[in-house]
């Protein structure tokens, strides 16, 4: 089985550390000048945020995150986030046994659908949308401006993540011992939950946070598809930026503190799920 | 062995129902709309297209974007394929945490990467920026802001398909070169390079979607002054919003249209090289 981006999928062989080579003077002087630039274009501006959001103090960090309105926005963001994720671990689960052990005309373009929306820029997606669930949808569906809206975006742009994480730990599995257990009388949702599914949950849950991830980070898609109404469709992103906009760097940051927050606990967690993966294969 | 494929096609009812389902989600949740915003483009035949072909603010943010993305694609290359030779080959101080960290450019939000940069390089508060600012050196709201945005948001694509193809092709021919004379760069373009070839592609290519498309972080960052630092994604907006529907249309396909065609590129690649 191929995929086709495993760029929204953890490099799963990434992980086992092996020991290398010690730096020599040449690659000791590479590592130090990639570190400098990594530091310069991500560690230190991100570091800014959070020094940034701190600045003044527990109280002033307290404050602007705690206003009715940015409230309300965190809330949307991590309530529809966690929604998507949900129907993601179901309807990313079956896309990918779909595209493993399936098989049918037109596979492949199943294949290129599933990664669109990775490759696709966020403002298109949005219009995308907009045009078959907006004002002049052929179907007569018109959610645009509500919080349907932001629910549908999200869905759209994480589409990718369970499915690709999933894909190839699906096929990668022993199907020696599915017929096994069929043989011996299981019935096929027996087989699937006693047998398939215990291996596919680390590749789920890592799914899973790499979609909650992207869906609290979302802006582009909504831009046009959700109307940006406070305390209605407005997404912690929104918020972060119409700070900026208002030359409130503070208080955008502080909101920015809560969504890195978000990131970095992800990123633990798949590093650590990703670990698990590896040691069952 | 005929008797085995047999069994494993065999298919039960829920596997059509399973099939049918997923066939019909992606239909109206992603091949519909994109169809959609073809036809919307064409509605008037050419019109659409040739209005922001015709249009020099457009053709310059389309050459801006393009220029940006070229750029920020060679950076994330030689850096992709240079960092990931070192996580892979060498041993490295907080190797773990460094991977770890590679990773975050992709769920950051885009707003925050923005603001992340205006708050460090920004003009008149960041924290470089008054200085770089004496020395004449403009980031935020200029050319280097963008592309500094486009990079950070890229950066992981290489080095997630450069590290695990490095990792597969160990290295026993990268000694046997050394051992036989071969110097570290002979070996690296002789021998390293023809072997990851293929993954730094997909990362290339990958990227190269990634950075045409940017748009919250490049929103904060660029100012957004028309026929300046106004980029192809900002003007799709700007056109919507202006109720230029139809030329917030065919902007909106023509960066579909190179994404698609990355997509497909990566996908018409890869099977040659997994099989």
């Amino acid at each position: 089985m191929t995929t086709t981006l495993t760029s929204d999928r953890p490099a799963v062989t990434r992980r086992p550390i092996r020991h290398g080579r010690p730096l020599t003077r040449v690659s000791g002087l590479g590592f130090g000048v990639a570190m400098l630039w990594f530091s310069l274009l991500v560690l230190i501006p991100l570091t800014a945020v959070v020094v940034t959001a701190t600045t003044g103090g527990w109280a002033g960090f307290w404050e602007a995150v705690t206003t009715e309105q940015t409230l309300a926005a965190i809330e949307l963001t991590v309530g529809t986030a966690f929604a998507v994720t949900l129907v993601n671990i179901v309807i990313g689960t079956m896309i990918a046994w779909v595209l493993v052990r399936d098989r049918f005309f037109g596979k492949r373009i199943l294949e290129i659908i599933i990664d669109i929306p990775f490759a696709l820029p966020t403002i298109v997606a949005g219009l995308v949308l907009l045009s078959l669930y907006g004002p002049k949808s052929p179907l007569g569906i018109d959610i645009a401006n509500t919080r349907q809206a932001v629910f549908l975006a999200f869905l759209f742009v994480t589409l990718p993540f369970v499915v690709r994480t999933v894909q190839p730990v699906l096929a990668e599995l022993d199907r020696d011992v599915e017929e096994a257990a069929m043989s011996l009388g299981a019935s096929r949702i027996t087989v699937f939950r006693r047998i398939i599914l215990p291996s596919l949950t680390p590749a789920i849950a890592a799914g899973a946070a790499l979609s909650f991830a992207r869906g609290v980070s979302e802006y582009g898609s909504l831009v046009l598809l959700s109307g940006n109404l406070p305390n209605q469709t407005e997404v912690t992103s929104v918020r972060i930026l119409s700070s900026i906009e208002n030359d409130n760097l503070d208080s955008a940051a502080a909101v920015a503190t809560i969504l890195l927050v978000i990131s970095f606990v992800v990123l633990i967690l798949v590093d650590y799920l990703q670990r698990r993966l590896v040691r069952r294969g | 062995m005929a008797e085995r494929a047999l069994s494993r096609n065999k298919r039960g009812p829920g596997a059509y129902l399973v099939r049918l389902l997923v066939i019909v989600y992606l239909f109206f949740l992603v091949a519909w709309p994109v169809y959609l915003v073809a036809k919307n483009t064409f509605a008037d035949g050419m019109e659409n297209l040739n209005g922001i072909l015709e249009d020099p603010d457009v053709i310059h943010a389309l050459s801006l974007t393009v220029q940006v993305a070229l750029i920020a694609v060679v950076i994330n290359t030689v850096f992709g394929v240079g960092i990931s030779m070192l996580l892979v080959r060498y041993d490295l101080p907080g190797k773990r945490w460094l991977s770890a960290l590679l990773d975050l450019p992709l769920s950051v939000s885009p707003i925050v990467v923005g603001l992340s940069l205006v708050l460090v390089y920004g003009g008149r508060t960041g924290w470089f920026g008054p200085t770089l600012e004496d020395a004449g050196i403009q980031v935020i709201f200029s050319t280097p802001g963008i592309v500094l945005a486009t990079v950070f948001v890229a950066l992981p694509l290489v080095i997630r398909e450069v590290v695990p193809v490095l990792e597969e092709v160990g290295e026993e021919q990268e000694q046997a070169a050394r051992s036989l004379g071969a110097n570290a760069l002979q070996t690296f373009l002789r021998i390293t390079l023809p072997s990851i070839k293929w993954g730094v592609i997909y990362g290339v290519v990958l990227s190269l979607a990634r950075s045409l498309g940017e748009f919250g972080a490049v929103k904060v960052v660029s100012g957004n002054v028309l026929g300046d630092t106004r980029t192809a994604t900002l003007v799709v907006e700007e056109k919507y919003l202006n109720f230029d529907k139809g030329g917030a249309y065919a902007t909106a396909f023509l960066l579909a249209l190179v994404a698609v065609a990355c997509i497909i590129v990566v996908s018409a690649l890869r099977p040659k090289e997994d099989r």
